[in-house]
């Protein structure tokens, strides 16, 4: 039985090549919003980002992650993060790993658009890819050494609720956000995420070209906590204003670049943010293989 | 640190939705007639024309548009494939623009088709242009393969 999987595995991995292909993606530029769009059903992206933090009283850090985004169905999104981080003069550590979901409930398009976003979160404090600031989390928590803040592991589920419309061109995104750390004396954090973003031309042109303007998504994101269930409120968090641009490929290939700006001195001063990301057809098709009753 | 049951559970219902989602057959997601999917349109939207209609820079744009995101569906012809219906049958090129609009607009999300409104409204209208052409024999002759 085990054995059977194991081959039927390796026969999935082995076809990927031949049966999967690029296929174009019409990104947002944002990296901590969420938008109500979903992954096409069947489609795999694949992404790398990177966050670059400055850090007052401690040494700088690189933190990373990729994801695996698929779409199970029109309204379901299934993705999977893998988080890493480099701190300067200190160490290189995997800090853990994200299992999120999103749901659209709604079958057409209205005023606005509500998607429910679940995720489970499996990390150690070390982790610094800062892909949301919940309650009163602030720039001083990162200031230990690897070895102090890796000995502390988070399980966490986290809830949000992605509002979202597009008006003329222009995409409004806010993505209230509740988490619970599933140790009992912990309370649920509070948190919020804003965006806004428009492609710099609304209209494609006739031919496929890389440098046309409609191929560049411009925007900007406001997060930030919004403190706990013990201490609701601004008092001790932080807050980024975060400028952003998605640049989509004709290839393929989309590449984002933010930077984050922190708003008060509870923030990191600056967090500088960027990503590649790549969508591919045919994955549903070929895992789809993996899990047909009987073969 | 407990991690106790509940996030045992949580996953295990991903996992459960996850494989049902994924052991149904790709190409029976798309099994509802147009005429039905058609029938859903609200009349203020089925009134609705095209703003870029007769346009040759819409149809070439749509064209493009329509390779980039439709054709891995509906195939490079529009005569469908086991992922997505033909666009070419009489009910789709009977239906008027504000009906392609809003089933482009909206999806057909249950049964597989995402909503487009990522895409800006001149860009879906440009996409509709060029399918248009293909209710026309004079002109669908020049729009690529079937």
């Amino acid at each position: 039985m085990t054995g059977s999987l194991t081959h039927r595995c390796l026969l999935v991995l082995a076809s990927l090549p031949c049966c999967v292909s690029a296929a174009f993606a019409q990104e947002s530029p944002y990296i901590v919003t969420y938008d109500h769009h979903l992954e096409e059903p069947g489609n795999l992206e694949v992404e790398y980002f990177s966050t670059f933090g400055s850090q007052r009283a401690g040494n700088d850090f690189h933190a990373y992650w990729i994801e695996f985004e698929y779409g199970a169905t029109a309204w379901w999104t299934t993705e999977l993060y893998l988080d890493g981080q480099t701190t300067f003069h200190d160490s290189t550590v995997f800090t853990g790993f994200r299992w999120e979901n999103r749901f659209r409930p709604l079958k057409a398009e209205h005023f606005i658009n509500p998607v429910i976003y679940i995720e489970y979160e499996n990390i150690s404090e070390a982790d610094k890819i800062i892909k949301e600031v919940e309650g009163h989390d602030v720039e001083a928590d990162a200031a230990d050494s690897n070895a102090v803040l890796r000995q502390a592991r988070d399980h966490e589920l986290e809830f949000k609720l992605i509002l979202s419309k597009d008006f003329k061109g222009w995409n409004f995104a806010v993505n209230p956000l509740a988490t619970k750390n599933l140790s009992p004396d912990e309370p649920w954090e509070f948190a919020y995420a804003l965006g806004i973003s428009r492609p710099l031309a609304l209209r494609a042109s006739a031919h496929r070209c890389t440098l046309c303007r409609e191929n560049f998504v411009a925007g900007v994101e406001l997060y930030g906590g919004l403190g706990d269930t013990q201490s609701p409120g601004l008092y001790q968090t932080s807050h980024y204003l975060a400028p952003a641009v998605a640049w989509n490929l004709p290839s393929g290939w989309t590449v984002r670049v933010e930077a984050g700006f922190g708003l008060n001195s509870n923030s990191h001063r600056l967090l500088l943010r960027w990503g590649l990301s790549r969508e591919f057809s045919g994955f549903g098709e070929v895992l789809h293989g993996l899990f047909r009753s009987g073969s | 640190m407990k991690t106790g049951c509940p996030p045992i559970r949580f996953m295990a219902f991903l996992l459960s939705l996850t494989s049902a989602a994924w052991s149904q057959e790709p190409g029976t997601r798309h099994a509802e007639a147009p005429g039905a999917v058609l029938a859903r349109v609200p009349e203020k939207a089925r009134l609705r024309s095209n703003p870029l209609e007769g346009d040759p820079e819409a149809v070439a744009a749509g064209k493009k548009l329509f390779e980039m995101h439709c054709a891995e569906c509906h195939g490079k012809g529009a005569d469908g494939t086991r992922r997505g219906p033909s666009l070419r049958v009489d009910e789709l090129q009977h239906a008027t623009p504000g009906e392609i609009f809003w089933i482009l607009t909206n999806g057909v999300v249950r049964r597989g088709m995402p909503a487009w409104s990522k895409l800006p409204e001149p860009q879906r209208w440009q996409i509709i242009t060029y399918l248009r052409r293909f209710g026309d024999p004079a002109r669908a002759g020049n729009l690529g393969p079937r």
